[in-house]
């Protein structure tokens, strides 16, 4: 038996490895999603450009301006003369938000009344829109803070240094800088892995029923349970080989950090991939042709990914479709991953997600199994 | 030549089924799933003095939506602890003398621990504490002015925000006019780059050589089905979109429906180009994922900004068709802007469409020679 599926190995990575298209197949493709993901992910605003209306003109009101141009999240590009050319700026997309200030602004503040600061801001990307905003309220803040500690240093000098006023210490754990990137690389290498291994998977049986061959092999000697052990272990050795190349090329490349052990990664990675080992024969039995196991694997994996909170929070998604999302294995594998890398907590912490993804694995499988024996008959 | 590749699509009714299908669930994972909202964030309070004050601050937070205190605890290695397994994503540290450093006067501090592994929701959590935190004390100020004699003091600074184009900051009004630049790549690369490398897996393809049919036929003929399907999807989207999500509609259906034309072409002719060049299912499939799909999702500027990408990926983005599809969509959704406005992008557009379909008919002529 050990011999069998020996030979029916060396088949499989005969085929795999067959040439240099295919070689590079395994590989390629992960890197350079794992590349311009890295590169590209970024939700954090830096620089967001900026045009001012300042009809105003007076130093207040420059010197609210001058709180923006001081700041990181903003660039002022543009300094306008009138209401019209904002519209026309944010329509071909040049600026992301503009500050108008009106005529009386510092006659308001010197009266000690409110002076309006008016933001207006393009949300068609509703993320970036509320990112930008909360920076324009701190700035904002900050500017009439200054100011009403000016004012009442003039007003009663004596009682400037007692004036209370509470202020929030920020402290961002695990990501100090607060990098999308950190965020992103680990997650990027559950749906690398789940993508490689369910579709080489499915393509790798289905292509033999295409092409006529499956017949062939079950004509010859080999058992049933050899011969899906033959096309599952390949995918299963390559999986993991993927994970340790996209891993080392976030630690090493992208200089995320992990902090937590290689052991407890190795293990989850093994059971995340005992599931989608599952899910790829799962695919391949109720496939005749490679194009439906293409498609199938897509309203798999698609979904999976994006239930999964990989790039998006899941408590933020609707109820009904947060509980949804208990049925994900990618889910769990993203907690591992992110965990691990970023937090460096043990299996005391992630036993739950471990345990979920050893159970949707065994289930998968054995499912598969079955139905994949059938299949065959 | 047409008609043999509608009979295969129809004899197959999965995919038939798939046709439609995909759109409707692609549009609605993408536009109930994907939202980078932050509201009811978990929240562990370690409230180290437990006075009125410092209750009244603890208030602030509980009235806001985005906040959710779920505890309160009275250690640090609790809020550790809730961090770590994720059940707490910030937590409030009160200092044990709040209230006296408020009478003393100058600056108190209140910690927030923030959970930074996500770094988006982080970045809003901590932005949203802080306003309630410049709220608070911004009060405290006024009543401390007040009773000093300075009555009727008032904050000197408000910031009115008007938000252009997605009033209510609603992710999916966004997030819709990239599914649709999404399901047009999948429809045009993914299922046309099977076809042909289907052909040459089966060897089917020397038999349609040897007929008098020429590579441009063979290639019309193999990808007008596709456009049927295409056009008929991206209806779909708009459909579910306006209808069911509630994204307005501000631009031209002329306009839509041309750019939607344009770019349909573009993505065909690449998925055509790809299954000539792969000629193997598997391959063909996983250069269309990273051909089409990927850009659409991650270079197009649908979800992430492209002004914050680093400088050499931005000028990547200029190659890839789905940027200037998604600005266009964006626009006939969204902003409803006048035709001038999006000339480049269709410009850009037609320069794709025609140089791809060039290329894909030339790699089909080499790869018969």
């Amino acid at each position: 038996m050990l011999r069998r599926i020996r030979y029916m190995l060396i088949k499989e990575f005969i085929q795999v490895f067959r040439d240099k298209r295919s070689r590079f197949l395994l590989f390629g493709p992960p890197l350079i999603q794992m590349l311009v993901f890295g590169y590209a992910a970024t939700l954090e605003i830096h620089h967001a450009s900026t045009a001012v209306l300042d009809l105003d003109n007076t130093q207040e009101s420059r010197e609210l301006i001058a709180h923006f141009t001081a700041s990181p999240y903003f660039d002022v590009r543009a300094r306008l003369a009138n209401r019209r050319e904002i519209g026309e700026l944010i329509d071909r997309g040049e600026i992301v938000l503009a500050l108008q200030i009106r005529a009386g602004f510092a006659e308001k503040l010197r009266k000690g009344q409110t002076a309006p600061l008016q933001v207006i801001v393009d949300s068609a990307n509703s993320n970036t829109a509320l990112v930008a905003l909360g920076y324009v309220n701190q700035v904002a803040a900050r500017f009439a803070g200054d100011y009403q500690a000016d004012r009442l240093h003039r007003l009663m000098p004596q009682a400037m240094a007692v004036m209370p006023s509470v202020e929030l210490e920020g402290r961002p754990w695990f990501n100090p800088d607060l990098e999308s990137r950190w965020f992103f690389v680990p997650g990027v290498i559950g749906n690398l892995i789940l993508i490689m291994v369910v579709t080489l998977t499915a393509f790798a049986v289905v292509r033999e029923r295409e092409i006529g061959t499956l017949e062939q092999i079950m004509v010859t000697p080999i058992r049933r349970v050899e011969f899906i052990l033959g096309k599952t272990v390949p995918f299963f050795l390559i999986g993991l080989l993927d994970a340790a190349l996209i891993s080392a090329v976030g630690t090493l490349w992208f200089q995320v950090p992990f902090r937590g052990s290689i052991a407890v990664l190795a293990l989850g990675t093994v059971l995340f991939l005992l599931g989608a080992l599952g899910v790829g024969l799962f695919i391949s039995t109720i496939s005749a042709t490679q194009q439906q196991a293409m498609v199938s694997g897509f309203f798999f994996i698609m979904p999976a990914i994006i239930f999964s909170g990989f790039g998006t929070p899941i408590s933020s998604m609707p109820p009904w479709l947060q509980k949804l999302t208990y049925l994900d294995p990618l889910r769990y594998f993203q907690v591992v991953l992110r965990s691990l890398y970023l937090k460096g907590v043990g299996l005391d912490v992630l036993w739950p997600q471990m345990a979920a993804m050893a159970a949707f694995g065994v289930v998968m499988l054995a499912v598969s199994v079955i139905r994949f024996q059938k299949s065959l008959d | 030549m047409t008609r043999k590749e509608v009979i295969q699509i129809r004899r197959d009714a999965r995919s038939l089924l798939i046709v439609v299908a995909m759109p409707v669930i692609l549009i609605l994972t993408f536009g109930y799933a994907i939202s980078l909202d932050v509201k009811h964030v978990p929240v562990y309070v370690f409230d180290r003095e437990g006075s009125q004050p410092s209750q009244d601050l603890l208030k602030h937070f509980q009235a806001s939506d985005y906040f959710n205190l779920v505890r309160a605890v009275d250690n640090y290695p609790a809020l550790i602890r809730a961090i770590d397994d994720g059940s707490c994503q910030l937590a409030l540290v009160i200092p044990p003398d709040f209230s006296q450093k408020l009478q003393d006067g100058g600056a108190v501090h209140v910690q927030a621990l923030v959970d930074g592994s996500d770094a988006n929701s982080a970045t809003l959590a901590l932005n949203y504490s802080q306003a309630v935190i410049q709220a608070y004390s911004a009060q405290v100020q006024l009543e401390w002015l007040s009773l000093r004699g300075q009555t009727g003091a008032q904050p000197p600074l408000s910031v009115d925000a008007r938000t252009w184009f997605n009033e209510d900051l609603e992710s999916v009004a966004g997030i819709v006019p990239g599914v649709v630049a999404i399901v047009m790549s999948v429809v045009g690369s993914f299922l046309t780059a099977l076809t042909i490398a289907r052909e040459w897996e089966r060897g089917t393809m020397e038999q349609l050589i040897s007929t008098p049919v020429t590579p441009l036929e063979i290639m019309l003929g193999k990808l007008a089905p596709y456009v049927v399907i295409g056009m008929f999807d991206i209806a779909l989207c708009a459909a579910i979109g306006v209808g069911w999500f509630h994204v307005p509609f501000r631009g031209k259906w002329s306009v839509f429906f041309g750019s939607s034309a344009l770019f349909l072409m573009v993505v065909l002719s690449l998925g055509y180009f790809i299954s000539v060049v792969a000629k193997s299912q598997l391959a063909a499939s996983q250069a269309a994922l990273i051909a089409t799909f990927l850009p659409a999702f991650l270079l197009s500027g649908f979800l992430f900004p492209i002004d914050q990408m680093p400088a050499v990926i931005q000028v990547v983005t200029h190659v890839i068709p789905a940027r200037y599809f998604v600005s266009i969509m964006r626009s006939v959704f969204l902003k409803g802007s006048p035709l001038v406005f999006l000339m480049n992008d269709l410009a850009a557009l037609a320069v794709f469409a025609l140089a791809l379909t060039l290329l894909a008919t030339r790699a089909f002529k080499k790869q018969l020679g």
